[in-house]
């Protein structure tokens, strides 16, 4: 389903990704890695549609996106996308639960669909037992698992995570990875960028990005 | 997204920073109430003002004789007719009219028994028996003289409330009497209270013609008319005439100013500044909200990044924040309003005035206030919504 062309992309003068080919398939568990500065920040804020490509074909779900008005933009990064970010980004002083419900929010999707199905994500990453906690007074790894949550209960077509155990200690990394490889394991289609290679290990496929130019890592890999 | 998730998501954005939404409140608060209170008062003061002067000095008027300098100085041009209530009461507008004058008694003195005891110096009134009710008598016993008394030239009284006091009577069911030098009079009354002409409380009261007989009055000094209600300015036109037709001029008349007119003076002296007050304190308000909106875009600017990338459109980002300072506005609004009614019904209280307030100002202010957070609002909001995803994901 998800069939990517090429993404080519620079802001003005830097040029952040150079002439990029990139397809992900269905179901696939691709980490992007790469040292800081390399250009893999951009490559995710392209692939989650929070920028657009200077050049080049973006086809998200056989649809081409890249040329899409920042309305329609918005709504398919809304349906089809989903984030998981190093910061978490959860809004205080709400709870998990809305934190989760936010996602569906600004989607057509019923009031008490959205509580319903914010539940049963939560449940699923093990969150049941905190629905109505401030998220300020949860662990990391439960504000990432609620970040998760949060990020497929709208049921993406594609996960991106930013350097999800960045702001994690190696237990609830290890925690995260492992929800990372059941979601992989339930058929998600999942992009995890980092600079850690014992992250990316974890991932099916691995491409390495340098400069701005892509390259693939031998899946049989060295395991740091 | 509905109309009601819109509400929810700015009411939990702005209770989630109670202390600063107190903070940010406040302007308006002050505003408001300023605004509520200043119209409340203005209100309620003018209408004791008008109240009181509907019902007394509305319907007043008097006429006396004009008074030129003369070789003796001051002396009457003309002499008011003695029949001056019966011709008033004739014009359409008149709801009562009366003579009085002071009586020259000369040397003698006033006293509650014949002979012996003290010696009191009271003053001397005549009036008509239209007077009592023009002046708005009220009596404490007894009854007034009546068209009768004053036409057969009876040897009655009515004493004033001081007056009585001070001659020891109290009580005219066993028909006292009090002696004017050799004279006696029957006391049928005792004045208790007068809406003008207080002296009369001090004062033994004879009819006219009583006092024209036995003290060679020579005409009375003032009619006191008491007209309907709206009717005095046309009496006060037309009273010169019926009493003197042939030298209208020479009688001086006092009307009241047109009520209207007195009203709105009052009203505008009392809110021209605090209106002033109150629109400024808006005005500070809604800049206060401003900032404090604006402040809290730049710090919420991570929020506003998530809420893009789960796709919330401009509009979204726009409309929230637009929705959450008009509820700060609203909020202050309401607090605004309910302290200037608070206000307006304590000064009421302390100053024993019926309070007044148009319902519908207290429920306008509020939405004043709503109206004031939106417009506040609109610059914070749209840069939020200028905000870019990317660069808001990337802080923090």
């Amino acid at each position: 389903m998800i069939g990517i062309g090429r993404v080519f992309a620079g802001p003005p003068r830097v040029e952040a990704v150079r002439d990029v080919d990139l397809s992900i398939g269905e179901g696939e568990y691709l980490s992007i890695i790469g040292p800081s500065g390399s250009g893999k920040s951009t490559l995710l804020h392209l692939l989650g549609l929070l920028d657009r490509p200077s050049h080049g074909t973006y086809l998200l779900d056989g649809v081409d996106v890249s040329t899409l008005s920042e309305r329609r933009r918005t709504r398919v990064r809304g349906e089809r996308i989903g984030f998981v970010f190093q910061a978490f980004h959860l809004l205080p002083h709400r709870t998990v639960l809305e934190n989760v419900e936010l996602a569906m929010l600004y989607q057509r999707t019923p009031r008490r669909q959205r509580t319903e199905r914010a539940r049963e994500t939560l449940e699923r990453v093990g969150l049941g037992h905190r629905l109505d906690f401030d998220p300020l007074t949860l662990s990391g790894g439960e504000r990432q698992r609620v970040a998760i949550a949060r990020a497929l209960v709208a049921r993406p077509s594609l996960l991106l995570a930013d350097e999800p155990t960045g702001n994690l200690d190696s237990g609830n990394a290890a925690s995260v990875l492992d929800l990372f490889d059941e979601l992989h394991a339930e058929g998600l289609t999942l992009a995890v960028i980092t600079h850690d290679d014992g992250v990316s290990a974890r991932a099916q496929r691995r491409v390495r990005i340098v400069d701005g130019v892509m390259s693939d890592v031998a899946t049989a890999g060295v395991v740091a | 997204m509905t109309l009601r998730d819109l509400l929810a998501e700015a009411l939990a954005g702005v209770a989630a920073r109670p202390s600063r939404l107190a903070l940010t409140t406040l302007g308006t608060v002050l505003g408001i109430a300023a605004l509520v209170a200043t119209i409340g008062l203005g209100q309620t003061a003018a209408g004791q003002i008008s109240d009181r002067f509907d019902e007394v000095a509305a319907t007043r008027v008097t006429v006396e004789p004009g008074e030129a300098d003369g070789p003796d100085g001051e002396m009457a041009l003309t002499q008011l007719p003695w029949d001056a209530p019966e011709r008033l009461e004739r014009l359409a507008g008149v709801a009562s009219a009366g003579t009085f004058a002071t009586v020259d008694v000369g040397q003698d003195p006033v006293r509650g028994v014949p002979y012996g005891t003290q010696e009191q110096t009271v003053p001397v009134a005549a009036a008509s028996a239209g007077l009592f009710e023009a002046l708005g008598g009220r009596l404490s016993g007894g009854r007034f003289f009546d068209e009768g008394h004053d036409a057969r030239g009876d040897a009655v009284v009515v004493l004033g409330r001081y007056a009585a006091d001070r001659l020891g009577i109290n009580r005219v069911d066993s028909q006292p009497s009090i002696f004017i030098g050799d004279r006696a009079f029957t006391v049928i009354g005792i004045l208790d209270a007068v809406d003008y002409r207080s002296e009369l409380q001090d004062s033994v009261i004879m009819p006219m013609t009583t006092a024209r007989e036995l003290y060679g009055l020579q005409a009375p000094q003032t009619v006191e008319i008491r007209t309907d209600l709206g009717a005095a300015q046309l009496i006060g036109e037309q009273a010169p005439i019926a009493v003197d037709p042939n030298n209208p001029d020479l009688l001086d008349v006092t009307a009241p100013p047109p009520p209207g007119a007195l009203r709105d003076s009052v009203s505008a002296d009392v809110n021209g500044l605090f209106l002033a007050l109150g629109g400024l304190s808006l005005l500070v308000g809604g800049l206060g909200i401003a900032n404090v909106t604006l402040l809290s875009v730049l710090e919420r600017v991570s929020e506003i990044g998530l809420r893009r990338a789960v796709g919330a459109g401009r509009t979204h980002v726009a409309g929230q924040f637009l929705v959450e300072s008009g509820i700060v506005g609203f909020l202050g609004g309401l607090i605004g309003s309910t302290i200037g009614v608070l206000a307006t019904i304590g000064v009421s209280v302390v100053r024993d005035w019926t309070p007044l307030l148009d319902v519908r100002l207290a429920l306008v202010a509020p939405f004043l206030g709503g109206l004031i957070g939106l417009v506040a609002g609109a610059y914070p909001a749209w840069r939020a919504a200028a905000v870019e995803p990317i660069t808001a994901l990337r802080t923090g």
